[in-house]
């Protein structure tokens, strides 16, 4: 405790750095939140309850809920896999793989959501052998699900990645040499030291799934009831100047992702006290 | 088995890269491998393949006709313009975050931690809504801006505005855990032996931490470039105007010109692809 004053004595810039900071969070990210809130809070309690309980309002809280359950589910099994082979293989374009997996976050939504549309429409790459099988994936719901996946695709890699590298194998050598099948290696050892990190990595990425707008917009085709998320329908309430309402869904929605944000930071405490014990 | 045969040599599959206690069976390595890598094609390689397949498919020609249209010109105009605007003022604020956090211990600090980050969770579309409701004639300070005649909303500079907000924990992310890790000894030292503020940060904290300053920007520009959902709402998107490439991208889509549509998309998947191979070099330079 006492390193306190003597650190902030020595190196200059703690005022500068403070002021430019706060000023600078106020303005850019603050500020426009409180004014959104304000506006929401201005509508009175039964307005904003009559706008966010409305039948169409709760079509969407369902749709984009259900998809992005199962594209963090999907996500979850396939991300999992990729870490595993990552750390676990040497194998040619094994480094090319791992930063193929970063290209969801590089790609801009919009061409993903193009290039996903058009490759799952009726006349599509995929979609002409899809479709015949009764899996219709471009404007249906499926397609929301699959938008969101690849737009979260490196969450659950990129958290599970490190932790993986870190199981000592010295741990696992001796429940080998114990008799443990390679199950019972996995399912004792490995799981329940990537758990926290796995668990973490679903949320982040279950979280942006539920935000997502961009490549949505392309492959969702926009019906209401049947393939309308909740930022699209604030989306369609702004292009009908009924700001008040979507101020009322948008106050919903940033709820939601403050609540997703304490989930996700409690666990990566919690695994963080759990890589300390190990 | 043909695919994993195909894309790898049988000779090097299953070496595992360290010692491990589970040695599962050459097959099942193989199948493991085999399943990541099909899957990373199916459902990462297929949209890069389709994007630049479409962009291309009247010929070299027509895509060239295509991206130079006065339209998509300006759309690449603007969207380098908010790169060019964004990107250094969110670079300053990385490093003046990542100073004040990792040099100094206040009350408060991990909170603020908590606090810069909020931009990453937030829903782009709520970012839009929330500057729609701040400078919008609608929104707080919408009549105060209106009575000295100045419109922020659905011009450029909301444009800059919301890229801010979207992209300001970028550098900010990179920098914490890198200056955390390095210590504040060389700072300490060079204050000690006379230096100014600004000669030890230019001089000592700046080299140490450059490539990582460098990754954080790259990739804050590839957000910047690519952000459609909030930039589709305070922009106006009138055509030539304030339409950046994203939005350009939709707009293309909307008019069934597929061929235009994807033209654009190809240029910003590039753009996506080199803050790859960046990202990539970056890794590599922070390492040695």
């Amino acid at each position: 405790m006492f390193s306190r004053s003597s650190q902030r004595g020595i190196l200059p810039g703690f005022g500068l750095t403070l002021g430019v900071t706060l000023l600078y969070f106020v303005i850019i990210v603050a500020l426009p939140l409180l004014a959104m809130l304000y506006k929401s809070f201005n509508l009175g309690w039964a307005d904003f309850w009559s706008v966010v309980s409305s039948e169409r309002a709760l079509a969407t809280y369902r749709i984009t809920i259900g998809a992005a359950a199962l594209a963090t589910v999907l996500n979850a099994i396939f991300g999992v896999l990729l870490a595993w082979v990552l750390v676990r293989y040497e194998f040619p374009g094994r480094r090319l793989l791992d930063a193929v997996v970063d290209l969801p976050f590089a790609l801009p939504t919009a061409v993903a959501g193009l290039a996903l549309v058009t490759v799952f429409s009726s006349n599509g790459w995929f979609g002409q052998y899809l479709e015949p099988l009764g899996i219709k994936v471009a404007y249906a719901p499926l397609g929301i699900a699959l938008a969101m996946m690849f737009t979260s695709i490196p969450f659950v890699v990129r958290t599970v990645q490190p932790v993986l590298e870190d199981v000592a194998a010295d741990v696992e050598e001796a429940a080998r040499s114990l008799g443990a099948t390679n199950w019972q290696i996995f399912a004792r050892i490995i799981w329940p030291a990537i758990f926290p990190a796995f668990i973490a990595g679903c949320s982040l990425s279950f979280a942006r799934s539920l935000g997502e707008f961009g490549a949505i917009v392309f492959i969702s085709g926009n019906l209401p009831f049947e393939t309308e998320v909740m930022s699209l329908l604030v989306f369609i309430r702004l292009d009908e100047y009924d700001y008040p309402a979507a101020a009322a869904l948008a106050t919903v929605m940033l709820v939601t992702a403050f609540v997703m944000l304490f989930v996700t930071n409690s666990i990566q405490a919690w695994q963080l006290r759990y890589a300390d014990r190990n | 088995m043909q695919t994993a045969t195909s894309l790898v040599s049988p000779a090097a599959i299953g070496q595992p890269s360290r010692r491990h206690g589970i040695k599962p069976s050459r097959l099942s390595q193989c199948l493991l491998i085999a399943s990541a890598v099909f899957l990373s094609i199916l459902f990462i390689g297929v949209p890069m393949a389709v994007i630049f397949t479409y962009a291309f498919r009247e010929g070299i020609a027509v895509y060239f006709t295509q991206i130079l249209q006065p339209a998509t010109l300006h759309a690449v105009w603007l969207t380098v313009l908010t790169a060019i605007v964004v990107v250094p003022i969110n670079m300053i604020f990385g490093i003046c975050v990542a100073w004040l956090v990792t040099r100094f211990r206040f009350p408060g600090r991990r909170l603020l931690i908590t606090l810069i980050e909020i931009p990453f969770s937030v829903s782009p579309i709520v970012a839009g809504v929330t500057y729609l409701f701040l400078y919008g004639s609608q929104g707080l300070l919408g009549p105060l801006l209106e009575s000295y005649d100045i419109k922020i909303m659905f011009t450029v500079p909301a444009i800059f505005l919301v890229s801010l907000f979207v992209t300001s924990p970028f550098v900010a992310r990179e920098l914490i855990p890198l200056m955390q890790a390095q210590g504040s000894e060389d700072e300490e030292a060079a204050i000690t032996l006379g230096a100014t503020g600004l000669q030890t940060f230019f001089y000592v904290t700046l080299p140490n931490v450059r490539w990582a300053l460098l990754y954080g920007a790259v990739l804050c520009n590839a957000r910047v470039m690519g952000e459609f959902g909030a930039v589709s709402v305070v922009s106006g998107a009138i055509r030539g105007q304030t339409n950046t490439l994203p939005l350009q991208i939709e707009l293309l889509f909307n008019d069934y010109n597929v061929t235009g549509a994807f033209a654009a998309s190809s240029t910003l998947a590039l753009i996506a692809v080199v803050t790859l191979v960046l990202k990539y070099l970056l890794e590599r330079k922070q390492v040695s």
